[in-house]
């Protein structure tokens, strides 16, 4: 029978990494995600695995650079600052095709911000984490029981796609309290890591995990071969969840936090006989392109929302050819919209 | 019969080194390390940035290529995963005195239990030239091209110093690749850095004094004649810190 434990969300992500077989985290401290640090560091030990509290950021990142090298599940989480510091060590870590699950609990920017919750690293996660041709599968939960599904599916994804997966969150989901199953977890099946550097034991050649390709032509077609996996998890791991779209007047478009907002904002409006619909991304990369395609000709218009200057306008925009007005409502950096802010851009949006 | 062969955990790769450059023979020896210990297959080699970067192809053991610096980072990632593996990480100066500082100096305040051998040729080579962190007061290089004046760019480090400071170091040597008889010494403390790892004694660093007649702008001969008249006074040779030695020798004492 399965048990609703009550848990922050921050402690969420942590004991679904464990759950789902990760031993090994490194990570640094930084507000709002710090508990996740905390939580390792006392569980990790009980079941045999291992925190590092690495020197910054950047040791951090190359821990789990080297722990998945070596074949294990690895975690690091960090909050907007530190997820900078992060950046080369992503890149280095999609160059060399490794897997690894990176936690951003967002906060407010640019420089050292605030600590409130923020989803103004949007552009980053999704379109430029590192340098080079790169992308980033990006999980974007907006329940802690949410948290835990996507944490053990990053896992997955990114051994099944030897790839860095990024779970991006914010301040108010690290910090908030909801009940969660963990028996609602759905593992996938995994192949064998015959690629890990742990010595070849005098039996094999030697595996090297790399990143430099000096001839031109072998970078290219490897970037090309990594390309056309990217588009395979554009297929087959698209997520996102809609209501009330075919008809509508408007679609509110929402991810994250701000879709709990918003969704309460919808019924609302619905309840006083507004025609609204709902579209929440789950993946923000790879983004629902296809779906918003199909929906801007089930709509009249939208209006994303999201806690930055409107990051994922233009995603949203590209998605629908520009063939039906997009608006935008946001606040930044902890500045919380109430759902009657979004009622009423909605209803100034239909004006 | 004593026959001068190719160790085995060298691969048949040439190395793109350039004519004169002791990197080859720091190859030669870690491999003939391998060798001898037989820990060629579990060992993980971890290479930097800068000359040695192609070093994933030369040595006959599983290999990572690291970001620029953090390789004691990235070989502490894989050792907590792989305790009874070897690994090691061959770094040259600006990648573990200049950008991978951090890295290194926690790395031995942790006390890992790993292997470094760390290349000290008081230049960038690959980039061709560049001061370093190492270099000496009054070398010439095209960053400092009217010789490095401690007023404006600073000081060296002296890494087997620092690091002796450093609780977690378990055994830190300088030693130089200038002449045969030093390379020896060389071959000596390698052997025993890498024994430190199998003993599980903690971390170990190797610094070696190299050369680089290229952007030295010099002949080999005349390169390693600077070595040992340039290099050496300032940087002494020696063991800065050996934990392992102590230990044994209250042994004895007791």
């Amino acid at each position: 029978m399965s048990e609703l434990v009550l848990m922050k969300g921050n402690e969420a992500i942590s004991e679904a990494a464990i759950k789902s077989g990760c031993r090994y985290y490194f990570g640094y401290p930084i507000t709002p995600q710090t508990e996740i640090a905390e939580y390792m560091s006392k569980r990790m030990p009980q079941v045999d695995g291992l925190c590092i509290q690495a020197e910054s950021e950047i040791a951090a990142i190359n821990m789990v650079l080297g722990a998945s090298s070596a074949g294990a599940r690895v975690l690091t989480s960090s909050s907007s600052p530190g997820v900078s510091l992060k950046g080369e060590g992503i890149s280095y870590l999609v160059g060399s095709d490794l897997p690894c699950v990176i936690v951003n609990v967002q906060r407010g920017g640019p420089g050292l911000g605030g600590i409130q919750p923020a989803q103004s690293d949007y552009y980053q996660a999704t379109k430029a984490m590192g340098h080079g041709d790169m992308r980033l599968i990006v999980l974007a939960p907006n329940s802690i029981q949410e948290i835990i599904e996507l944490t053990s599916l990053a896992f997955d994804l990114a051994d099944l796609y030897r790839t860095p997966v990024m779970i991006l969150a914010d301040g108010a989901l690290g910090q908030m309290m909801e009940p969660v199953d963990f028996d609602k977890l759905q593992p996938r099946e995994i192949p064998e890591k015959t690629w890990a550097a742990v010595g070849h034991q005098n039996k094999r050649e030697p595996n090297i995990i790399n990143s430099l390709y000096i001839e031109p032509k072998d970078l290219e077609d490897l970037v090309i071969e990594r390309y056309k996996k990217y588009d395979i998890i554009n297929e087959k791991e698209v997520k996102y969840e809609e209501e009330n779209i075919d008809g509508s007047d408007i679609v509110i478009v929402s991810y994250g936090i701000t879709s709990r907002i918003a969704k309460t904002a919808v019924d609302k409006l619905r309840k006083n006989g507004i025609n609204v619909g709902y579209f929440r991304p789950v993946t923000l990369s790879p983004f629902p392109a296809k779906r918003l395609g199909e929906i801007a000709d089930m709509t009249k218009r939208f209006l994303v929302t999201e806690l930055n200057m409107g990051q994922m306008v233009d995603d949203v925009k590209l998605a629908t050819k520009c063939k039906k007005p997009v608006d935008f409502y946001g606040r930044t950096g902890g500045m919380m919209p109430s759902p009657d802010e979004i009622y009423q851009a909605v209803l100034r949006t239909l004006k | 019969m004593v026959v001068f062969d190719r160790p085995k955990s060298l691969t048949d790769k040439e190395f793109h080194y350039c004519p004169g450059c002791m990197h080859g023979v720091v190859h030669r020896i870690i491999a003939e390390v391998l060798d001898e210990l037989e820990i060629k297959g579990k060992t993980v080699g971890i290479a930097p940035v800068g000359c040695s970067v192609f070093a994933y192809n030369y040595f006959n053991c599983d290999m990572i290529q690291s970001p620029h610096g953090r390789a004691p980072a990235v070989a502490t990632g894989v050792k907590r995963v792989l305790p009874d593996n070897i690994i090691f990480t061959y770094q040259g100066d600006g990648d573990l005195a200049a950008i991978g500082t951090a890295e290194t100096v926690h790395a031995a305040a942790r006390g890992e239990n790993i292997t470094i051998i760390f290349i000290n040729n008081a230049i960038y080579g690959m980039t061709c030239g560049q001061m370093a962190p190492t270099t000496i007061p009054g070398q010439i290089t095209s960053t400092s091209p009217y010789g490095r004046k401690p007023e404006i760019q600073g000081l060296p480090i002296k890494v087997c110093e620092m690091l002796a400071a450093i609780d977690g170091t378990a055994y830190a040597e300088r030693v130089s690749a200038d002449c045969v008889k030093n390379i020896r010494g060389v071959k000596k403390a390698i052997k025993k850095a890498f024994i430190n790892q199998i003993e599980k004694k903690g971390f170990s660093i190797v610094e070696v004094l190299s050369n680089c007649p290229t952007y030295w702008g010099m002949s080999p001969v005349e390169s390693l004649e600077w070595v040992k008249t340039n290099m050496i006074p300032y940087y002494p040779l020696g063991v800065y810190k050996d934990v392992t030695a102590n230990k044994e020798n209250k042994k004895e004492e007791e």
